[in-house]
């Protein structure tokens, strides 16, 4: 999922200066399962914004923010107010934006990224989008979003005990993950092999991507 | 590598394909627009070293670029080896780099990863590692060996011009300690494969270790493929002994120095006894062709550490 977290209240509260009427409108995916953006999260940040900020504070949850469909239900509500704080990842922050042109959209949350919930309250990122995805060669494990260097042909110097050097408290060397999980399948010649570099414009370097499938066009 | 002399015509491809102990130092370029500090540390190394590694923003912080430096220590008389780390540059940006190295006279080059740029004076920097080392290496060789660039093209101006490529000696970095510890033999098969000349390894206090790896190294025959250049690090006093032990990635101190480090009556002196020692022991090594000597901020010291440990300049 997309995981986020809400930003601190005074960046929020600064962006609401001068606003008399705010719609918080949460967003019922990703956000609402990593405890950011949802119902929930949207109360309590309307309750905090009701006692700080001196505008009338309505709030909403929409199913998704990033699928224009989901938003028809909310456009009188929108009408009614003067801006809307969104609690969405960016991807639903930028939808708001295009859907409601005329109103200043904001975002609670910093988005980031596309991860995995380790346990109550722990979250960590597992993949960067790079759009050429080699899991199959590497066990299972991304080692251009696991290791802190995105190396192809690691693990570099700083690996100690299976951590990276980077943050040794925090962070496993993704490169140690790795070996450990191709040892275990028996396939560590792989790991003799030259991995050749990147086509990174399959990443964000190639500029914003897009997915057009004629497979699914019109249905 | 005998059959294939002359690769870049550098001295230190040279010395080590006559099959002489080599002996190379660290250089690196001051923090500011300081040329006195550069002539200082040639002249204390000048004649005491075949080649000296000029820095590339070691621990991501900003200095003098080592190409930049690397032309001013060959216009004083001492070879370089410039060091090119992935973290700052892309495959365009480096190879622009090795055509200008190579054009200032430039013949060795050391391809390394990079530190992370969160040890260093500028952590909210962007990285790069667009490329990583082993890629870098083969990049290096294809432009020297295939004379073509990355994405397959010939070195050459226009179609109808000559083909000119830059012809780099390549060496790398391994760290025989870091983990996993049974990867670290094949990581370095992988930079030969890729292309290298040299390495030089991290700095060594634990022999034992060390010894197995290149034992590993041995077996497989790597030592004929490469040649290989064993790090070491005087150590200057207790303090900094136990901050290598403690502090640094990838680096052993045993228990052994450590005592002999407490126990001494002048550190200096017993860091530098240690270090030959440890010289005079590793070339006793199968494999090793030659000594890489890192003293940090301590240049002063390496030309008594080459006289002292026996090697004939």
């Amino acid at each position: 999922m997309i995981v986020a977290e809400r930003k601190p209240i005074e960046e929020i509260t600064g962006y609401l200066a001068g606003h008399k009427s705010v719609l918080v409108l949460g967003c019922g995916t990703c956000v609402t399962v990593c405890l950011a953006g949802g119902e929930r999260e949207v109360s309590i940040l309307a309750s905090i914004l009701r006692l700080s900020n001196g505008a009338k504070i309505q709030e909403n949850t929409i199913e998704r923010q990033c699928d224009a469909e989901f938003f028809d239900v909310i456009k009188e509500q929108v009408a009614s107010c003067d801006a809307v704080l969104s609690m969405a990842c960016g991807v639903g922050v930028q939808m708001a934006a295009r859907i409601f042109e005329d109103k200043p959209i904001y975002p609670a949350l910093n988005t980031m990224f596309c991860g995995t919930n380790d346990g109550a309250g722990q979250w960590s990122e597992n993949c960067l989008a790079c759009g050429d995805c080699k899991l199959g060669i590497f066990g299972g494990v991304c080692p251009v979003t696991r290791c802190s260097k995105s190396l192809l042909n690691g693990p570099c110097g700083g690996s100690v005990d299976g951590k990276c050097e980077v943050d040794p408290e925090n962070i496993d060397c993704g490169w140690q993950l790795i070996y450990d999980r191709l040892k275990t399948l028996g396939k560590l010649d792989v790991l003799a092999e030259n991995s050749q570099p990147r086509d990174w414009s399959r990443t964000h370097d190639g500029g914003p991507r897009k997915l057009s499938r004629e497979d699914v066009a019109g249905l | 590598m005998a059959k294939n002399e002359n690769k870049s015509g550098s001295n230190l491809e040279k010395v080590l394909s006559r099959g002489e102990f080599a002996v190379t130092a660290e250089l690196g370029p001051p923090k500011s627009a300081d040329l006195d500090l550069i002539k200082k540390k040639v002249e204390l190394l000048s004649g005491w070293v075949d080649a000296v590694n000029i820095t590339d923003n070691q621990t991501a912080i900003v200095r003098v670029s080592s190409i930049a430096t690397g032309k001013l220590v060959l216009d004083m008389g001492l070879e370089p080896i410039i060091q090119i780390t992935c973290r700052d540059r892309n495959r365009l940006s480096i190879q622009s780099d090795i055509l200008g190295a190579y054009l200032l006279g430039i013949r060795n080059v050391l391809c390394l990863t990079g530190d992370h740029q969160c040890f260093g004076n500028h952590p909210a920097a962007r990285n790069v590692f667009d490329l990583d080392s082993v890629q870098l290496i083969q990049m290096v060789k294809n432009m020297r060996d295939e004379k073509v660039f990355a994405n397959g093209e010939e070195i050459k101006n226009s179609k109808k011009a000559e083909v000119k490529e830059p012809r780099m000696f390549i060496g790398a970095a391994a760290n025989p300690f870091a983990d996993p510890f049974e990867f670290r033999v094949i990581r370095l098969q992988k930079k030969i494969n890729a292309g290298i000349d040299f390495i030089q390894t991290q700095c060594i206090y634990d022999m034992d270790r060390f010894a197995d790896w290149t034992r590993g190294v041995c077996e497989r025959g790597l030592h004929k493929k490469c040649k290989i250049l064993a790090g070491v690090t005087p150590l200057k006093s207790l303090g900094m002994t136990k901050y290598m032990r403690d502090q640094v990635a990838g680096v052993s101190v045993p228990d052994y120095y450590v005592k002999r480090m407490a126990k001494a009556e002048d550190a200096k002196a017993e860091g530098i006894e240690i270090v030959t020692e440890q010289i005079q022991q590793l070339r006793q090594i199968e494999g090793v062709a030659g000594v890489h000597i890192m003293a940090i901020e301590w240049e002063q010291k390496v030309s008594e550490i080459v006289q002292k440990a026996g090697l004939k300049r």
